[in-house]
């Protein structure tokens, strides 16, 4: 699936001095609702070990929280903490975070596993710090004199190639290779630095109503048929749209070409 | 020699099967009676009546004496409805939809969402006199015919050499002049993974708007909105930007609409910062079938194999194949397009030598266009084809691998100069 997933770690033509920051967040496990290393914040830590020396893990939240230690047990030293109360808004510490430290790349998930989801963190982050933002980054290929050679990953499969200067903030596809596996000893060890940081409370949030889902209703087959016959040819006739253009008697030369300018056109061939 | 009825039970079989790969040669013959191994007179059903001008297989049971009787009416075929149309003359509020347009055309996400931006200018209009209009925007160039049934008012095209390709930010340098230009109530994108998702919540962040995402149930007061990926529902009051999930409304079917073009001033130039490389040759079979979105499909009209296996990789298409060729050991099971098989949502489903049976096109239900190649004129895969080419199948798919070479070649050379 991933063709770049083969691709060995040495092959980045990085400059080793690269300073990264991955933002991480508190998941949650589909099915159990067990908090847990999200999956793709891990997979923006798996790029950042593998691209810079100088890689920061940062996360605005509560620093007693263990779903840390699973990000810190695939081998990092420490792990920093913006010490922020459960209403706060993670954006402003981070924005002041980040213009103290300045990193040339910031690295996040796509959407957190918990709380709104909406995926307006690393928008917001750039928006405030003037950086351009990347989304749904599959891999990181190479960072030269200041401008990075990206691989989005498109949908269905297909990836696109993209250079932007330094400094940049991106979100990390599913596409993007696995994290790797979180050891439990080392993960206890790590460090959990806490950092104090400005404290501004979510203020729209707390109007909203929050419930468990409701299942969505399943959209019905209306029939709008105004008369019995139309209502009984819809429900015995097969849906029969109304059939194309057919090329019949014709040399096989002029049909292929008929049916390689509709390939064109739709541009499935480039 | 004695006269003790010798059957032969495979051979019997083999002709019943029509899909054994012997079929052909232990054939009974196309007459639709025959003299049985005992003497007793069997029907083929198959064999009885003639395919009708619509396709349809006709028995003529009055054994032609009913002709007369068939003169006498002629059906004036289907009629096309003309739905009302609705007009905004002066519209005194904009809903401004941004629609993915995969491939060029409105996406059913994007329908729905026209749907749901009727739905809130209904909402809207109730309490006082006003009326709305619902405003699509749309990006780089257009093949959608159907803007008018699909419920836009209002069209912003913007299809000039800047919006070509991958350029979100000259995208939102777009979207903030239109914001600053006609104020509109609401935004509505598609949150999807096709740029809708990341321009909504790029024009958000400029804006200084905090939208709802997953929208999935939203009125003009009320917005609700999945969150913690997917496992709580929020209530909100329905926020200017919103970004809508597929199926949030039903899309708009009963009426039709003006369409009109819409003026916006010069948009300035953004600053690209994000410079596109273009797209990455990915290998095709590497996609999943389910994801991929050009798929050659084989069936049992195909009887060269390495020929098929070399056009495919010369269209750069995803191998699929029908249950008949997967059973015969043609192609890989994973590769069964089909009821039993992988369900497929390829935007262009090239079927070479397959019939059509239902199970084959549940799996091809979500496809855009279908390309027929077939012997036969009248079969399913036909019908349901958007261009088919009656023919053999070998002698076409020649010609087209052919066709894709001389393109790779002139492609190529191109590049070359390019590169000089
Ligand atoms: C429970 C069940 C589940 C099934 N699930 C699936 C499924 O998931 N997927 C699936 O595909 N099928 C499935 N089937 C089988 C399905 O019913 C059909 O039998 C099968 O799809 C037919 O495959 P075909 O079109 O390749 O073969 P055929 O029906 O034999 O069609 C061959 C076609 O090729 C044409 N042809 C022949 N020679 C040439 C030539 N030289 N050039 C061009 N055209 C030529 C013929 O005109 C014909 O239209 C299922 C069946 C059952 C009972």
């Amino acid at each position: 699936m991933q063709p770049e997933g083969k691709r060995q770690v040495q092959d980045h033509s990085l400059d080793r001095s690269l300073d990264i920051v991955s933002l991480i967040s508190i998941g949650q496990h589909p099915q159990s609702g067990r908090v847990r290393r999200a999956e793709q914040d891990g997979r923006a830590v798996e790029l950042g070990m593998n691209l810079a020396e100088k890689h920061t893990v940062l996360h605005a939240g509560d620093p007693l929280q263990q779903a840390l230690r699973s990000y810190a047990g695939m081998g990092l030293s420490e792990v920093q903490v913006l010490d922020l109360g459960p209403r706060a808004d993670a954006v402003p510490a981070l924005v002041e975070y980040l213009q103290d430290h300045r990193p040339d790349i910031v690295l996040t998930g796509v959407r957190a596993e918990s709380g709104e989801s909406s995926g307006m963190v690393p928008y917001l982050l750039a928006e405030k710090l003037n950086w351009p933002v990347v989304a749904r980054v599959a891999d990181i290929v190479s960072v030269e004199n200041g401008v990075a050679e990206l691989l989005l990953a498109l949908p269905r499969g297909q990836r696109r190639a993209l250079k932007v200067p330094l400094p940049f903030v991106a979100t990390i596809d599913n596409a993007a290779p696995e994290a790797r596996q979180s050891a439990y000893g080392p993960g206890r060890r790590a460090q959990v630095e806490s950092l104090d940081a400005v404290i501004e409370d979510d203020q729209t949030r707390s109007d909203w109503v929050e419930a468990k889902a409701k299942p969505r209703p399943k959209r019905l087959k209306v029939v709008k048929a105004k008369t019995a016959a139309e209502r009984f040819k819809a429900a015995t006739a097969k849906p029969q749209g109304e059939s194309g253009k057919v090329l019949k008697d014709m040399p096989a030369a002029e049909q292929a070409r008929e049916i390689f300018d509709l390939l064109l056109e739709e541009k499935v061939i480039s | 020699m004695s006269d003790v009825l010798r059957r032969d039970p495979r051979a019997e079989w083999i002709a019943r099967n029509r899909l054994h790969p012997l079929h052909g040669t232990v054939s009974v013959g196309d007459e639709a009676e025959v003299r049985g191994p005992s003497g007793l007179l069997r029907k083929n059903p198959h064999k009885v009546g003639f395919i009708g001008p619509n396709g349809i297989k006709r028995i003529d049971r009055l054994k032609g004496n009913g002709n007369t009787v068939a003169m006498g009416r002629r059906s004036s075929g289907p009629q096309e409805v003309l739905l009302p149309l609705h007009s905004v003359e002066q519209p005194d509020f904009y809903i401004v939809v941004v629609p993915d347009m995969v491939g060029g055309r409105l996406t059913s996400q994007d329908k729905d969402i026209l749907g749901q931006a009727h739905k809130l200018a209904r909402g809207i209009e109730g309490g006082n006199e006003q009326q709305g209009a619902v405003v699509a925007v749309c990006f780089g160039e257009s093949k959608e015919e159907g803007f008018d049934t699909a419920g836009v008012d209002r069209l912003i095209l913007l299809d000039s050499e800047e919006y070509q390709g991958f350029c979100p930010e000259q995208q939102l340098a777009a979207l903030v002049q239109i914001e600053a230009s006609y104020q509109p109530k609401h935004w509505l994108f598609p949150d999807s993974v096709n740029g809708g998702a990341d321009l909504g919540a790029r024009l958000a962040a400029r804006l200084g708007e905090r939208p709802a995402v997953q929208a999935w149930q939203v009125d003009h007061e009320t917005t609700v909105s999945r969150g913690a990926s997917g496992s709580i529902d929020i209530s909100r009051t329905t926020p200017h930007i919103l970004m809508l999930v597929e199926e949030c409304a039903d899309p708009i079917d009963e009426t039709r609409h003006e369409a009109q073009p819409l003026a916006l001033e010069s948009i300035p130039r953004a600053i690209a910062q994000l410079q596109d490389q273009g797209q990455v040759a990915v290998d095709p079979n590497a996609i999943p079938l389910a994801e991929a979105e050009f798929i050659l499909s084989a069936g049992n009209g195909i009887h060269n194999w390495d020929q098929f296996h070399d056009t495919a990789t010369a269209l750069g298409a995803t191998e699929g194949a029908s249950r008949v060729a997967v059973d015969d050991g043609f192609m890989p099971r994973f590769r069964q397009v089909g009821a039993t098989g992988t369900w497929v949502t390829a935007r262009v489903y090239l079927a070479v030598g397959i019939s059509g049976a239902i199970q084959h096109m549940q799996g091809i239900g979500q496809c855009d266009k279908v390309i027929a190649i077939n012997t036969d004129a009248g079969c399913d895969m036909v019908k349901r084809a958007a261009l088919s080419a009656i023919g053999d199948s070998e002698e076409i798919l020649a010609e087209l691998l052919k066709l894709a070479q001389e393109h790779r070649a002139k492609q190529s050379e191109e590049g070359d100069q390019h590169a000089a």
